[in-house]
């Protein structure tokens, strides 16, 4: 069950298109410290595969994807570990 | 009253909003109820898409530059040849780096571009080249002319960034120009992309991954570079990944300018506007086309030349007391060359996947004609 977390940093990049979302949430990561939890907010939906993917990849933690279709946006949140 | 329009940046957007004010809104000028002032930096306007053919020896930077005073209608417009230093949107008022009065504005289009940021990578100033300015293009020249043997890594470390075409285009030039040379199999060439494809539009990366198999060059994404070890020549990025080169060629990150985000018209110096009329969100009377706007397509000539044509039609409507209906559908246009002597070619709008054609060598000449007439471009006339 999905469940949402309390983000130390949101980073919004509803109304973005690919990359845009994954590139801002990865300027982001690249100045924050280990252990901060990220919410991504973004209107794409490939972003809600994508990014979890390169989280993944970067060696972080994806903790959630939330979907507010009343909205039409998704929720991502991350922690970093590095 | 007068209504004064003043145009920050004498880039393609500047310059194409500047002639087509002064054309569409002649009768007004010389009537004196309407000033259109052009605000740049420099005497001279550069046009940035030479650079790519710089870097093969194909063109010179004489070339690429053309005085302002040649490419708009000075009988119409006014050009001053300052900096601007403040932008103050409550009072309608500009500050300048040489003239203590500054300007005054009933309407403002910030057209300054974008600006490269190769401090944000540690080493990447030290370690690597670039063709995104013109003394970086010219040294690229030279290390790629004696660059004989060995590893070269075009990395896109900055997305957005300026012509997102070039980066692959530079790949496969430089594919077709060792080839050419009888060099090619002693240089290995990579590609590096921050996402987890070769190109931000998906069609276009599908294009690109299939010529890269087919000419032998290595593709490396989810590659976002961290440091970059100039001595050692290594760069590391942020998912672990290490990479040796002995020719680094990258794309630095980009920004837009303090100007905006000191006026609080957007975070990180992009003008936050409405993607169809251009108008910014946080200002009144103010719009922003090309480079400087924050719009979801290309930082590309073509967008900021499309875009300037949208604000021209708008502002004549305003000045003229009538409803602004004109928009902005993000049109987008682009010569991709796919070798020294093929190129192809994708136009698309919002929300469309460009269909990416096959590449041919008439394309290319259009490509190459289209680098000639771009100066017609400029005045406002194709």
């Amino acid at each position: 069950m999905s469940k949402s977390f309390q983000p130390d940093v949101t980073v919004d990049s509803r109304g973005a298109t690919c990359p845009g979302p994954l590139m801002d949430l990865i300027g982001k990561v690249k100045k924050l410290d280990a252990g901060t939890v990220i919410e991504l907010k973004t209107t794409d939906s490939s972003s809600s595969h994508d990014v979890p993917e390169w989280v993944a990849k970067a060696g972080h933690e994806t903790l959630d994807v939330v979907e507010h279709e009343d909205e039409g946006y998704w929720s991502v949140f991350i922690e970093t570990t590095k | 009253m007068t209504e004064r329009i003043v145009i920050v940046g004498g880039g393609t957007g500047g310059t194409v909003l500047t002639n087509r004010l002064t054309d569409e809104l002649a009768t007004e000028i010389e009537a004196g109820d309407v000033e259109v002032t052009l605000v740049n930096d420099t005497p001279e306007q550069t046009y940035k898409p030479a650079f790519l053919y710089v870097a093969f020896g194909k063109k010179t930077m004489h070339e690429a530059r053309r005085p302002l005073a040649d490419l708009v209608d000075l009988r119409h417009a006014t050009l001053v040849v300052d900096r601007v230093t403040g932008i103050d949107t409550e009072n309608k008022h500009l500050t300048l780096a040489k003239d203590d009065g500054g300007l005054d504005y009933d309407h403002l289009v910030l057209a300054m571009g974008a600006n490269l940021a190769p401090d944000e990578v540690p080493g990447l100033k030290e370690g690597g080249h670039h063709f995104y300015g013109p003394n970086g293009a010219e040294k690229l020249r030279d290390a790629l002319a004696g660059f004989t043997e060995g590893h070269i890594v075009l990395s896109v470390i900055g997305v957005p960034h300026m012509c997102p075409a070039a980066p692959v285009e530079f790949v496969l030039m430089a594919d077709a120009w060792f080839r050419e040379r009888g060099l090619r199999d002693q240089v290995e060439i990579t590609y590096t992309y921050p996402i987890m494809r070769a190109h931000g539009i998906k069609s276009i990366a599908e294009w690109a991954t299939e010529l890269f198999e087919e000419r032998d060059i290595n593709l490396e994404t989810f590659f976002n570079a961290e440091e970059v070890d100039p001595d050692a020549k290594v760069i590391t990025t942020m998912e672990g990944t290490e990479l040796d080169y002995d020719l680094l060629v990258a794309i630095p990150p980009h920004t837009g300018s303090d100007l905006v985000t000191d006026a609080g018209l957007g975070d990180d110096g992009w003008v936050e506007v409405d993607k169809n009329t251009l108008e910014a969100k946080n200002a009144d009377d103010v719009y922003a086309i090309g480079d400087v706007a924050e719009l979801p397509t290309s930082k590309a000539g073509s967008v900021a030349h499309y875009a300037a044509g949208t604000v021209a039609d708008r502002l004549a409507s305003r000045v003229r007391g009538l409803v602004p209906t004109e928009t902005f559908d993000g049109k987008t246009i682009c010569f991709i060359e796919s070798g020294m002597d093929e190129a192809t070619f994708v136009e698309f709008s919002y929300g469309d996947e460009p269909v990416v054609r096959e590449p041919s060598q008439l394309l290319h000449w259009s490509k190459l004609a289209y680098n000639e007439s771009y100066w017609l471009t400029a005045r406002g006339l194709i």
